[in-house]
């Protein structure tokens, strides 16, 4: 159940360089690629190996690839959406830090199968010293010949860069990403045009997450049709997981699409169960922006059947009674933490986060960040809960980008499953302020 | 330049100007775009900017900046006003930016807060009267399986507990910059 295919040498001594990357068989893939596959064909064993989006989304990787348009004598992009912001995210930094030449593998190959001659890794800011280790992995590349001019004699030429971000959270968001790259404040634009269409400097263009990217090279070297073997139904493949909250050993998983989500909560060989010995009231499996789920909801679907961790057994139930995988940024709560005052503080981030370019979204979260402060802090009523709601249907779907349903489901998903314990910080005021609702229902675990 | 909205008394008293080797850099990054697109390393020269002149961007950095990239100052402001990262007023020697959303409040972040508060007898968005530290929130800072946990510079300090906060506050105190 435990098999790899990205970290499978991330403990390896010096893996960050070319020598040892390349030893444990490293660069295979793009000597696959570009001498024996024609960039369709690469294209090809993708659409098979039924990766989807590993940033959150989860849109097939080889149908957004078939979506861009190719317009004779205009330069296409490919751009790594490397600005890993996601409330619970932190698998992409793992990645980057440990197998800077995976990323740069994975870009040769995609660049090669979309025709890009110029790619960008878009890293956030805070991520500086990362900047440091790839842009050191890629300097090395070029040495080697796998960058540059005529890579290994086959006639295609690629040039990787990297850029940082300045630390906004909207800038994941690919079309703020591209404003972003272009030297700009990241304001999300209007689709269509798709950047497929229109991308960088009014290029086609493709933006995909690290983790995709480096999926493709197992998918090359492997061939589609194997890759698809793992994982059930959709969700193929491997992939990466966030783990942090109150878990006894958090820290960047790597699972086979299909492990039960108690397995990885509770098993030896992963999170090893709530911390100190204490129980499960609620998590968020994919990063801030998917639905809560009570402890009752984790383990098992309402129909009772075992969840699983893969995008349609945690999206079971719609947003009734499930979830999603998003990101894979998997937060656990314990028995002792407070939803209202985590809701309050991912209803902050929002409010913090927005661009401020649409007014529903600039507008409605800081309204319900105020809202939710006051419950928390023993100032709110009952009709605040009501507005609460109001609020969130007005933002979600009146916006540009999704920030605005990111920044709604959270709140949306915690009245829907905690109602009570937001009603005992209006009825018990006081006593809210001095200690935590935790368990006090037991038909809130189930 | 208008100057109705600017704060006079946070003012750089000289025009700042990179050495040679840094002015290269800058060129060097611009570089890396294709001809035309070289304003794609306004936010990199930045961050360069804020390194070189003590950690903030005044008017005059900013304005500095946009002649190197050949841009208006406008477009040098509305960018460093929209990313957090760049620190608009000064800032001590220290920039200590400690994550506060969801995954690390679960496991104490609030408490840090409070500590280096204080340990340092500041409150957020304080510089302590020795111009040695400022301390800062931030969101998420993609650290939340080693929370809590804060940045400074280009550093991440994980697993903070109150004792590894006093142990860092000495170390960057002594000059020793921690590992």
């Amino acid at each position: 159940m435990a098999r790899k295919l990205l970290l499978e040498h991330d403990s390896v001594p010096g893996i960050e360089t070319f020598e040892v990357y390349k030893k444990h068989g490293g660069y295979l893939s793009v000597e696959k690629a570009l001498k024996k596959m024609s960039p369709q064909e690469v294209v090809e064993e993708v659409q098979k190996s039924g990766l989807r989006g590993r940033g959150g989304a989860g849109f097939p990787t080889g149908m957004k690839w078939s979506f861009l348009a190719k317009p004779e004598g205009v330069p296409r992009y490919l751009l790594c959406n490397a600005d890993e912001s996601e409330p619970g995210t932190f698998k992409d930094r793992y990645l980057m830090e440990k197998l800077p030449h995976l990323l740069i593998e994975g870009m040769i190959v995609s660049s090669y199968a979309l025709g890009a001659n110029l790619s960008y890794i878009y890293i956030r800011g805070e991520y500086m010293w990362i900047l440091d280790i790839l842009e050191k992995a890629i300097d090395e590349a070029y040495a080697k010949g796998y960058l540059g001019k005529n890579i290994l004699g086959s006639g295609f030429d690629l040039d990787l860069r990297v850029a940082p971000g300045g630390g906004a959270y909207i800038c994941g968001e690919e079309t703020a990403l591209i404003e972003s790259l272009e030297g700009k404040r990241g304001n999300p634009r209007m689709k269509p045009p798709f950047p497929a269409v229109k991308g960088l400097w009014g290029c086609p263009t493709v933006v995909n997450n690290v983790e995709t990217l480096m999926a493709v090279v197992p998918i090359i070297n492997e061939g589609g049709d194997e890759y698809a073997k793992i994982g059930i139904g959709k969700s193929t493949g491997t992939k990466l997981i966030s783990a942090g909250g109150n878990l006894a050993r958090p820290g960047v998983y790597e699972l086979e699409m299909g492990l039960s989500v108690e397995e990885f909560i509770y098993g030896d060989d992963w999170c090893r169960g709530i911390a100190n010995g204490k129980k499960l009231k609620a998590c968020v499996p994919g990063g801030s922006s998917v639905p809560i789920l009570p402890a009752h909801l984790v383990t098992k679907t309402a129909a009772g059947e075992t969840r699983l961790m893969t995008y349609e057994s945690l999206a079971d139930g719609g947003f009734a009674s499930g979830s999603m995988l998003g990101s894979g940024g998997f937060i656990i709560f314990d028995e002792d933490q407070c939803i209202v005052r985590n809701t309050w503080n991912f209803a902050r981030f929002y409010a913090h986060e927005s661009c401020g370019q649409c007014s529903p979204c600039r507008e409605g979260t800081g309204w319900m960040e105020k809202v939710l402060n006051r419950l928390e802090h023993g100032q709110g009523n009952l009709r605040d809960i009501e507005l609460l709601e109001e609020i969130n249907k007005k933002i979600e779907g009146n916006t540009i980008c999704p920030l605005g349903d990111a920044a709604a489901w959270p709140v949306a998903a915690a009245i829907r499953h905690f109602r009570e314990e937001f009603e005992w910080h209006v009825s018990h005021r006081e006593e809210s302020q001095t200690r935590n609702y935790g368990l006090l229902k037991e038909s809130l675990v189930g | 330049m208008s100057s109705t909205h600017v704060d006079l008394s946070k003012r750089h008293a000289e025009t700042p100007c990179f050495s040679p080797e840094k002015l290269a850099e800058a060129q060097k990054l611009m570089s890396l775009y294709p001809e035309g697109k070289h304003k794609s390393a306004l936010i990199r020269i930045l961050h360069m900017a804020e390194e070189e002149f003590g950690g903030w961007l005044s008017i005059e950095t900013m304005d500095y900046v946009a002649g190197i990239v050949n841009i208006e100052p406008i477009e040098v402001y509305e960018v460093a006003s929209f990313y957090t990262m760049f620190n608009l007023d000064p800032v001590g020697n220290y920039v200590f930016e400690v994550c506060r959303t969801g995954p690390c409040m679960l496991v104490g972040s609030d408490n840090l807060i409070s500590y280096i508060e204080n340990k340092l007898d500041i409150k957020v968005g304080e510089t302590t009267k020795d111009g040695m530290f400022t301390l800062k929130t931030a969101e998420c800072l993609g650290a939340c399986g080693y929370a809590p946990m804060l940045q400074c510079g280009k550093k991440y300090h994980e697993h903070l507990t109150n004792e590894k906060v006093d142990e860092l506050i000495a170390a960057y105190r002594s000059g020793e910059l921690p590992k």
